[in-house]
């Protein structure tokens, strides 16, 4: 991969730090009224999701990391590993393990598609898209007629998620949820 | 081909009130020179010779001159187009200039911005700083508090307990590396005392007056005078900052008028540069030839307007009190 230089360092480059794939989040230039300039930069480790915030001096320069975000359909778990299909008609499949499945695991549901982070063609993240219809395999019974006054109760959704639900939802619908803040949005 | 970002990256980043707002400050800096009798100047924006400042980074472009196709150099500041005014005897002057630093992108610095540089022949260096304080004064719109003189010295003894001029390499790296969280191993003095300035000193700078930081290490003297501090008796550059609400203002010097220093301070540049891995720029030998046939001893600085306006209105960024700056030009 190429090497970029500080003044090449821009929100969504993708560089190596610390043996770890990191996307640039931000890049201020810092600097004394004469003298040398320094950039301070906040990056995405892209292995763990954690926040870094690094000094460089101007002009050093980080590898480029292989990094790309492919869409892909989830298609099955064989209990170890979730499997992913590219959508770009080739039927190539992607294993991703439990480290880069993480919280999304709850999110899964066969045939919809995700973003799938591959870094060195290894698939490192799986982000959900961020509007999911899933069946409510488990909640109180409604309540009837209940339609309009306030109130929540949990319900476990088909990909395994536990979300709030207004009171007059049952079990066998299909809601729409956002996976950003994990909230009920509207029946289906 | 420009690319649009977004939809709306065709509209300035500043708002018609803050552009109108703009205008009255710039108008208020003319008169405030005007009133003393020094005279607005334009110079070019290109040269023949750049900055060889080794921690400014120039853009160039090839151009049909009369004299052929040339290299000229887009200015980091109008320093040397206005010192040779004042060897042709031009008096005071002062001028609004666009400037340009390559790699200097953020909230506090944009790729061209306006510099307000003045000379003052005769002038010395204190009379200046109370100069510039009558400006920023006259234009901001509350009282910044009182100015106050700090010493380059006494900054790093207050805030980080050592002495910036006999703390030895070794213990500079250490404690550069510590603040700033990276390898400072091959960084020379400067290197780590602009890092420890960048990062613990200037923040605090500024804050409930006017800061004029002065008596900096003689290695930083840029284009200023070198002198022995009386106190010390160390070598210092007769050269002074302004700060405020942590930010960097301006740079004075008490200007260097010696010609053949001037030229031994290029070629330094110039080595530094390459020891930097950084292309070398031409001089420019007008301003030694200037500076042989005489510019009168005085003071001078520099002033960045966009952060004084971004000041005075109040904004977060100067990207907010510009038209349009780069990533929409």
């Amino acid at each position: 991969m190429a090497n970029y230089s500080t003044n090449e360092f821009k929100g969504g480059l993708k560089v190596m730090l610390d043996g770890d794939p990191c996307n640039i989040l931000e890049n201020e230039f810092v600097k004394p009224g004469k003298g040398q300039a320094f950039n301070r930069v906040k990056l995405r480790n892209l292995i763990t999701g954690r926040v870094w915030e690094r000094t460089f001096k101007s002009g050093e320069s980080l590898e480029g990391a292989d990094v790309m975000d492919l869409d892909m359909e989830y298609v099955y778990t064989d209990g170890d590993m979730w499997h992913f299909m590219k959508t770009d008609g080739s039927f190539e499949q992607y294993a991703v393990d439990k480290k880069a499945i993480g919280d999304v695991e709850k999110w899964l549901k066969e045939q919809a598609v995700y973003t799938v982070t591959l870094w060195n063609d290894n698939a490192i993240a799986v982000s959900p898209p961020n509007f999911l219809e899933l069946e409510v395999v488990e909640t109180d019974p409604g309540l009837k007629g209940d339609t309009a006054q306030g109130g929540s109760k949990p319900a476990t959704l088909s990909s395994g998620a536990v979300v709030r639900v207004p009171l007059f939802i049952n079990q066998g619908e299909v809601l729409k949820v956002d996976t950003r803040s994990g909230e009920y949005v509207s029946r289906a | 081909m420009t690319e649009l970002t977004r939809a709306d990256d065709w509209q300035p980043t500043a708002t018609i009130a803050t552009l109108r707002e703009r205008a009255r400050l710039l108008a208020t800096i003319r008169g405030f020179f005007a009133a003393r009798g020094v005279l607005e100047v334009e110079t070019p924006i290109l040269g023949h010779g750049g900055s060889t400042d080794p921690h400014l980074d120039s853009l160039s472009l090839t151009a049909t001159t009369p004299a052929g196709r040339k290299r000229l150099w887009l200015q980091t500041s109008p320093e040397f187009h206005m010192k040779r005014l004042l060897a042709a005897g031009s008096g005071p002057v002062f001028q609004l200039a666009r400037s340009f630093r390559d790699g200097e992108v953020g909230r506090r610095h944009n790729l061209e911005f306006t510099m307000l540089e003045w000379y003052r022949p005769g002038l010395s260096l204190t009379a200046l700083i109370d100069e510039c304080e009558a400006l920023i004064r006259e234009v901001l719109p509350t009282d910044p508090g009182p100015l106050r003189q700090r010493r380059y010295r006494a900054l790093f003894r207050e805030a980080l307990d050592v002495d910036p001029f006999t703390t030895s390499l070794a213990d500079l790296r250490r404690l550069a590396g510590q603040v700033g969280g990276l390898a400072m191993d091959d960084a020379d003095r400067d290197g780590c005392l602009d890092l420890l300035m960048s990062f613990v000193i200037e923040p605090q700078l500024g804050r409930g007056g006017i800061d004029a930081v002065v008596d900096y290490p003689a290695s930083q003297a840029a284009l200023a005078r070198k002198r022995l501090d009386p106190e010390d008796g160390v070598e210092v550059a007769a050269r002074f900052e302004i700060y405020l609400q942590g930010l960097e203002l301006a740079n004075g010097y008490d200007e260097l008028t010696d010609a053949a220093e001037q030229g031994e301070r290029f070629a330094d540049d110039n080595r530094q540069r390459e020891a930097l891995g950084k292309p070398s720029v031409a001089p420019d030998q007008r301003l030694i030839a200037a500076l042989e046939s005489g510019m009168p001893a005085g003071s001078g600085v520099a002033l960045g307007v966009d952060r004084l306006i971004q000041m005075a209105l109040n904004r977060e960024s100067i990207a907010e009190v510009m038209a349009f700056p780069t990533p929409r030009c």
